[in-house]
C-alpha cells in the first residue's frame, strides 16, 4: 500500500546532517555513468518492428520491449529528434544492453552505432530479406546472452552527486502548487548543492510565469537563451495553430476539475518545482544530453507527461519525480517515476498510484522541509531498488515527440 | 476547535484562496492560512466550493485582475463576492 509506505518514509527521512553523506547503490556503466535499473531493452527503430521486438521480449524473460508509433519517412529536425531519442534511451545508464530491430539495416545501424559510443553491449537486426520469424530467432539468442550477462552485474555504492533526478508534474491542480511541486523544489534546493543533476521543462506550461523562469537562469545569457526557446514555441506552435484561448487543452479538463482556471495560474504552480535557490545552468533541446556538468538544466519539452519523461530519460536522467494533483498515472519503461501528491481526494480514491503522500502540507501538519526530506528519502530508496507505484502497476509509457508530419 | 484550515492563500497580496478540504458547504465560517506569512484569516463560504477550487477573498468585478502567488493569473469575466467560487465561469486567461 502506498499510503503506509509514504508515512514510514516521512518518519525515516534524512536529517540535515545525513544530507552530507547521502549515497545510493547503482550500476556503474562502461562510460562511468550510474544507473539505478538494469534493463535489457528490445528497441524498435520504427513502428513496423514493434511486433518482432515484443516477440523477442516474450521469448526472453527479463528483457523489455518498448514499442512506439514512429520512425518512418521522417526528415530534418524531426528525424534528428527521433534518432536522438532512441539513441539516448538506449544509452541511458538504467539500461545494461540493447537489441535494436528495424525494418531495414541502414537506420537500424545508425541507432546501434549511437548507443555503442557508451561502450555497452548493443546489436541490431534488420527485418527485410529475412522476415519476422528468422529475425525474432536471431535476436532472441542475442537477448538471452545479454540478459544473463546483465543479471550478474553488481550494484556499487555511489555518491549522491552521481544521481540524475528529473521532474515534470501532471494532472496538476491547485494542490500541486501548494504542496507537491514545492516539495520537489525543496528537494532540488537541498540536492542540487550536493551535486545532483536536475532538469525541468514543459515549455508551454511556463506561459504566465516566463518572467520568473527567465530570471532563474544562472546568467543573463542563459536566461535570454531560455526566453528565445519559449518565445519560439509561442509563435511557431501556439500562435500558428490556435483556434481559441486553448481552454480545456491548457489547462486540461483534469486541471480545471481540480480548480485551475488559467494557464498563468498553472504556470506559477508548475515553477514551484525549481524551489527558491537553485539556478539552471543551461537550456537543452529535447532529448539532448547536458554538457556543462552537475547542476539544474532546462529542457525544451512538451508538457504532455509521457513525452516529457521520455525526452528527459533520453537526455540521461535516471530517476523522475512527478507531482500530481488529480492523479496522473504515468510511468516510463526505463526510469522509475516517483509520484508525489498533496490532494487528499486523490490519495483516498487512487492512492495506489502515489509514492509520497504530502497531504499533511494542506492540513498544516507537515512543513515543506519535512515533505522535501520525505521525497529525498523516497528518491534514495527508489534508486536502491524499491519499485515505484508506476513500476509495480506496469506503467511503461514510451512516447516519442514528433515535430511535424512525415514526408 | 480544529486548527486544520479550510483554505490556503499563497501570498498576502492574493485576492483568492484555495479550498483544501472536501465537501465544503455554503455558510461555513472558514479558517484560512496565508502560507508565505503563516498568518490566519477567516472568510465565510457563500457557496459550496469543491476541494482545490478558488474562493474570492474580496469583492471581484468583471475586468479585475486575479492575484495568486502574489502575481497576475488572469482576469475576471464575471463577478464574485467575498466567499464565492472563482473558476472558469468568471475567470479566464489573459494569454492566448
Amino acid at each position: 500500500m502506498a499510503k503506509p509506505a509514504a508515512k514510514k518514509a516521512a518518519k525515516s527521512a534524512p536529517t540535515a546532517t545525513s544530507l552530507d553523506n547521502l549515497s545510493f547503490w547503482g550500476w556503474r556503466r562502461e562510460n562511468g555513468r550510474v544507473g539505478v535499473r538494469n534493463h535489457v531493452l528490445i528497441l524498435p527503430l520504427d513502428d513496423l518492428s514493434n511486433s518482432a521486438c515484443e516477440a523477442v521480449a516474450n521469448n526472453i524473460k527479463g528483457t523489455l520491449a518498448i514499442p512506439h508509433a514512429y520512425g518512418r519517412l521522417q526528415f530534418g529536425a524531426d528525424l534528428d529528434l527521433h534518432f536522438r531519442t532512441l539513441i539516448g534511451t538506449g544509452s541511458n545508464a538504467n539500461v545494461a544492453a540493447v537489441v535494436v530491430i528495424g525494418i531495414e539495416d541502414g537506420w537500424t545501424d545508425r541507432v546501434v552505432q549511437g548507443i555503442a559510443k557508451t561502450g555497452k553491449p548493443v546489436v541490431g537486426f534488420g527485418i527485410e530479406g529475412h522476415g519476422d520469424i528468422a529475425i525474432i530467432a536471431k535476436a532472441s539468442y542475442k537477448a538471452k546472452e545479454f540478459v544473463q550477462w546483465a543479471s550478474e552485474l553488481k550494484r556499487e555504492q555511489c555518491s549522491i552527486d552521481e544521481l540524475w533526478v528529473s521532474t515534470k508534474c501532471g494532472e496538476s491542480d491547485t494542490t500541486t502548487g501548494l504542496g507537491s511541486c514545492p516539495t520537489v523544489g525543496n528537494m532540488y534546493d537541498k540536492l542540487i548543492p550536493k551535486g545532483v543533476t536536475g532538469v525541468f521543462g514543459e515549455t508551454s506550461e511556463i506561459t504566465g510565469g516566463e518572467h520568473i523562469a527567465r530570471e532563474r537562469a544562472i546568467s543573463k545569457e542563459i536566461g535570454d537563451k531560455w526566453y528565445k526557446v519559449w518565445n519560439a514555441y509561442q509563435q511557431e506552435v501556439i500562435e500558428a495553430n490556435k483556434v481559441d484561448d486553448l481552454s480545456e487543452s491548457q489547462p486540461t479538463k483534469g486541471n480545471i476539475a481540480g480548480g485551475l482556471s488559467s494557464i498563468e495560474e498553472k504556470a506559477l504552480g508548475n515553477l514551484e518545482k525549481i524551489g527558491r535557490e537553485c539556478r539552471y545552468i543551461d537550456v537543452l533541446g529535447p532529448a539532448e544530453e547536458p554538457q556543462k556538468g552537475n547542476g539544474l538544466y532546462y529542457m525544451d519539452t512538451s508538457s504532455a507527461a509521457a513525452e516529457c519523461v521520455t525526452l528527459m530519460a533520453a537526455g540521461g536522467w535516471v530517476v523522475h519525480t512527478f507531482p500530481t494533483g488529480q492523479g496522473n498515472v504515468i510511468g516510463n519503461p526505463i526510469v522509475p517515476v516517483i509520484k508525489i501528491s498533496a490532494n487528499p481526494k486523490t490519495l483516498r480514491t487512487m492512492g495506489e498510484h502515489i509514492d509520497v503522500d504530502v497531504t499533511g502540507i494542506l492540513r498544516r501538519e507537515q512543513t515543506l522541509d519535512m515533505a522535501g526530506d520525505a521525497l529525498i528519502d523516497m528518491i534514495i530508496r527508489t534508486a536502491n531498488g524499491r519499485l515505484t507505484a508506476a513500476e509495480a502497476l506496469g506503467h511503461r509509457e514510451f512516447s516519442l515527440t514528433k515535430l511535424y508530419r512525415s514526408a | 476547535m480544529s486548527n486544520i484550515p479550510q483554505f490556503l492563500v499563497h501570498s498576502p497580496k492574493d485576492n483568492v484562496g484555495v479550498v483544501v478540504v472536501e465537501d465544503l458547504k455554503a455558510g461555513t465560517d472558514m479558517l484560512g492560512v496565508i502560507t508565505e506569512t503563516n498568518t490566519t484569516i477567516r472568510v465565510t463560504a457563500k457557496q459550496d466550493i469543491p476541494i482545490g477550487h478558488k474562493v474570492a477573498l474580496t469583492e471581484l468585478k468583471e475586468g479585475d485582475t486575479v492575484i495568486k502567488y502574489g502575481a497576475d493569473v488572469g482576469r475576471m469575466v464575471g463577478s464574485a463576492n467575498t466567499g464565492e467560487h472563482v473558476h472558469i465561469h468568471n475567470h479566464r486567461t489573459k494569454r492566448w
